[in-house]
């Protein structure tokens, strides 16, 4: 062991599946912080600067989806949604609040520190590269984007697929490598992930989201950078 | 086109809506039948009033000239015997002049009628012919003429006076036989003009036209506000069914009076308030239901999710356990995610059963779909064995759908076919025809016995109960399947024959919510044995479920 790879919030009210969920964490390594009231959460938060939220989204006190939605307000760590509901309405509108991904209830520990490792994982990214994708700058090692002077503000998890995108201008990503690339999945089948964050990359970087120039939707395959 | 078919088209063109009209029209048959109707009757007793009254007018006319025309004739004849005295005859022509005088003296200034004095045949040319007012000698029609002649006494009958001056007037003429002495023998014709009783007839017939005209339009009138007066609220009673079978149950028809129709509008309220409440009693149902399965969902998940990690923290130390704990966390571990798969499908299903599944369609290249499917399944194909063989075309198809939905129709249509193909090889064929897409998935095991293809989709089922499960399946992945597919208002079939095997056809509208038809690929395999008949599972072609309007 390397000692901590990370300190992560856990926000669920279930205290077996929080002390449960710290046992799995602990043996992998990271440093679990636990709150149990979604009131409290974005206190917690504050004072522990997690490197990553695990969120559940059926909390007492507040809402899973507006403590998302504050946390994603200040701050771009990765947010990990606990769900129990598959349903596609529920699983956007907890995307579509702030977080980078989801787990849905019952989940293997592994496949957890999977989702939770992929989205720590950038904090070991090889470095110095540049790429220029539109009239948008991106510093790779810096995790910057830039439009002339002019600083965007992207989360890692925006930026990594803008990334992606950018690594291979005018060809066509699938949603499946894209889910592959940024989200670490090997046989997801869930495409929702991947058009959620691209709509909101899309409202961040596009001069008209309604009609994209930068990241364009091919019909039936995938995205691609640059419009055609 | 010719001449012919363009009449016959624009003849179409009227007749089809007024064809139309007169199916959908109550009023517009009633009030054509009264209009009908009453025409004919109008008509008869209007032309018996005229009749009537022209004979009544008439007869009094004729009775007076006829007494007349006598009168005069007798005294004419008395004139003319008087006349003949001897050496001192006059002349013929003095003669019929003085009659002809005398009888247009008679007649009155104006003259009430005219008088022709006319020779009998056979003439000798020289007879002298005299008539007042210009008259001309063909008013007397030639009938009366040989009438008179022949037997010798009065005659009278209708006839068109003409004058010289070439006009003419309806009327009648009596005749009756003179013979001057010295002269011979004449007729004496009296011309009755009628105009007076023409304008009188013509009156009246104008009157009983107006007033039977009249008469019908206020009875096509009368049977049009009647029929309304009953048709009005039929219609109002039609609309109110329709809005209320359109999902307004709040609509009721509004209650006037005690008649009939009053009594139908109860019942029709009666009914609606009835189906309001069984609807709404269904609908907080199915509500409690969903919210029910929402809440099972999450209370069993959340200390399901503790159970498995811990169950998989002990499963992953389990070289440090004694024997007896190792076997038993293994054991722990394999029910775990078989509970887990049971649980996800139990409440899969009871989300279609509350109608709460949702389509969530997006545009797909199948071939990508069907290939997925297939990969996933292979490793545990290769496991048993199998071999799996795709056709699908060159071109991509695409299509839309729900792709989390339909990849787990598919997953589990490879699945089923590898649990049960024995090992042989499993043919999975994608195509399309534009309208609709066809994925169909052959297996050569051990087949479906007769009547078995219509059981597989039903929840629970076991073609044979020894049989040991190796995927594990819970036993609702084809009731899922077909749920999915039916969702997609797609359709799901099953074919099978013992000894050769099963194939699964899905048939899916390209566009999300399209119709069609056919399948463009056929259920039943080519290269099934010879003994392919009535096994064929009746298809599940119902359209798409809608969940219950809240």
């Amino acid at each position: 062991m390397y000692g901590v790879k990370g300190r992560v919030l856990v926000v669920d009210d279930d205290t077996a599946l929080s002390e449960m969920l710290g046992i799995v964490l602990r043996t992998e390594g990271f440093e679990p912080v636990f709150c149990g009231d979604g009131a409290r959460a974005l206190a917690v938060f504050r004072e522990t600067r997690p490197d990553l939220v695990l969120l559940d989204l059926m909390l007492p006190g507040r809402d899973g989806i507006d403590v998302c939605r504050s946390i994603r307000a200040e701050s771009g760590v990765p947010i990990v949604m606990l769900t129990a509901k598959t349903d596609t309405i529920d699983v956007v509108l907890g995307l579509e609040s702030g977080a980078d991904d989801y787990v849905v209830k019952p989940f293997k520990p592994k496949e957890l520190v999977a989702r939770v490792r992929t989205r720590l994982r950038r904090i070991d990214e090889p470095a110095d590269e540049n790429l220029r994708i539109g009239d948008l700058e991106i510093d790779v090692s810096g995790h910057a984007v830039r439009r002339g002077d002019e600083q965007i503000l992207l989360t890692p998890l925006e930026f990594d697929l803008l990334v992606a995108l950018a690594r291979k201008p005018k060809q066509v990503i699938s949603r499946e490598v894209l889910l592959q690339d940024v989200w670490g999945y090997r046989h997801a089948a869930d495409t929702r992930l991947v058009n959620v964050h691209v709509q909101r990359l899309r409202s961040k970087i596009e001069h008209d989201p309604e009609n994209p120039q930068i990241v364009t939707t091919v019909r039936g395959v995938g995205y691609k950078a640059g419009s055609a | 086109m010719s001449v012919w078919s363009q009449f016959v088209d624009a003849a179409d063109h009227v007749v089809r809506p007024l064809r139309q009209a007169w199916r959908t029209s109550v009023s517009l048959r009633v009030v054509a039948t009264t209009l009908a109707l009453s025409l004919i009757v109008v008509g008869l007793v209007g032309a018996l009033l005229l009749q009537r009254i022209c004979s009544g007018v008439l007869d009094a006319k004729v009775r007076a000239s006829v007494v007349e025309a006598g009168s005069g004739a007798a005294e004419s004849q008395r004139l003319l015997d008087a006349a003949d005295t001897g050496p001192t005859t006059p002349t013929a022509s003095r003669l019929v002049d003085t009659v002809t005088a005398a009888l247009a003296q008679r007649a009155g200034s104006p003259g009430l009628y005219d008088v022709l004095l006319l020779a009998s045949p056979p003439k000798t040319g020289d007879e002298p012919e005299r008539g007042t007012n210009l008259i001309s000698e063909i008013s007397v029609p030639p009938d009366l003429r040989i009438s008179v002649q022949d037997h010798q006494r009065q005659a009278w009958t209708y006839t068109d006076i003409r004058y010289l001056d070439n006009h003419s007037s309806p009327g009648l003429a009596v005749g009756a036989p003179l013979a001057i002495p010295g002269v011979g023998k004449y007729e004496l014709y009296y011309l009755f003009p009628l105009s007076q009783e023409q304008a009188t007839l013509d009156l009246v017939k104008r009157a009983v036209f107006l007033v039977g005209a009249l008469l019908v339009l206020s009875l096509g009138g009368i049977a049009y506000v009647v029929t309304r007066q009953v048709v009005s609220p039929v219609r109002m009673a039609a609309r109110t069914a329709e809005k209320f079978s359109s999902g307004q149950l709040s609509e009721r028809m509004s209650v006037r009076g005690e008649d009939d129709l009053a009594l139908l509008a109860t019942s029709f309220n009666t009914m609606a308030s009835n189906l309001q409440d069984k609807i709404t009693r269904l609908e907080d149902l199915s509500r409690v239901q969903q919210r029910f399965v929402s809440d099972v969902s999450h209370e069993l998940r959340t200390p399901l999710t503790t159970v498995r990690m811990a169950a998989d923290v002990m499963y992953e130390n389990r070289d440090e356990f004694e024997p007896a704990m190792a076997r038993s966390s293994e054991l722990l571990q394999t029910q775990l995610d078989r509970f887990e798969e049971l649980l996800a499908d139990l409440l899969e299903i009871s989300r279609f059963d509350a109608g709460a599944a949702t389509l969530d369609p997006e545009g797909i290249d199948a071939r990508s779909l069907v290939n997925r499917a297939v990969e996933s399944a292979e490793p545990f194909a290769a496991a048993k064995g199998t071999k799996i063989r795709v056709v699908s075309p060159d071109e991509s198809i695409f299509v839309e759908l729900d792709s989390r939905r339909i990849d787990r129709v598919l997953r589990n249509l490879v699945l089923n076919a590898v649990e049960h193909g024995e090992g042989r090889p499993i043919d999975v064929t994608l195509g399309s025809d534009g309208t609709a897409m066809a994925v169909t998935v052959r297996d050569h095991g051990v087949g479906l016995r007769p009547g078995e293809s219509s059981l597989v989709f039903n929840r629970f089922w076991r073609a044979d109960p020894s049989r040991a499960r190796t995927v594990g399946g819970t036993g609702l992945g084809l009731s899922i399947a077909l749920e999915d597919v039916r969702l997609h208002g797609g359709w799901l079939e099953a074919w099978g024959e013992p000894g050769d095997g099963a194939a699964f056809r899905m048939t899916l509208p390209m566009k999300s919510g399209a119709a069609f038809t056919e399948s463009p690929l056929p259920l039943v395999p080519a290269d099934a044995g010879p003994r392919v008949h009535a096994s064929l599972a009746t298809p599940y072609r119902s359209p798409r479920r809608e969940g219950i309007a809240t």
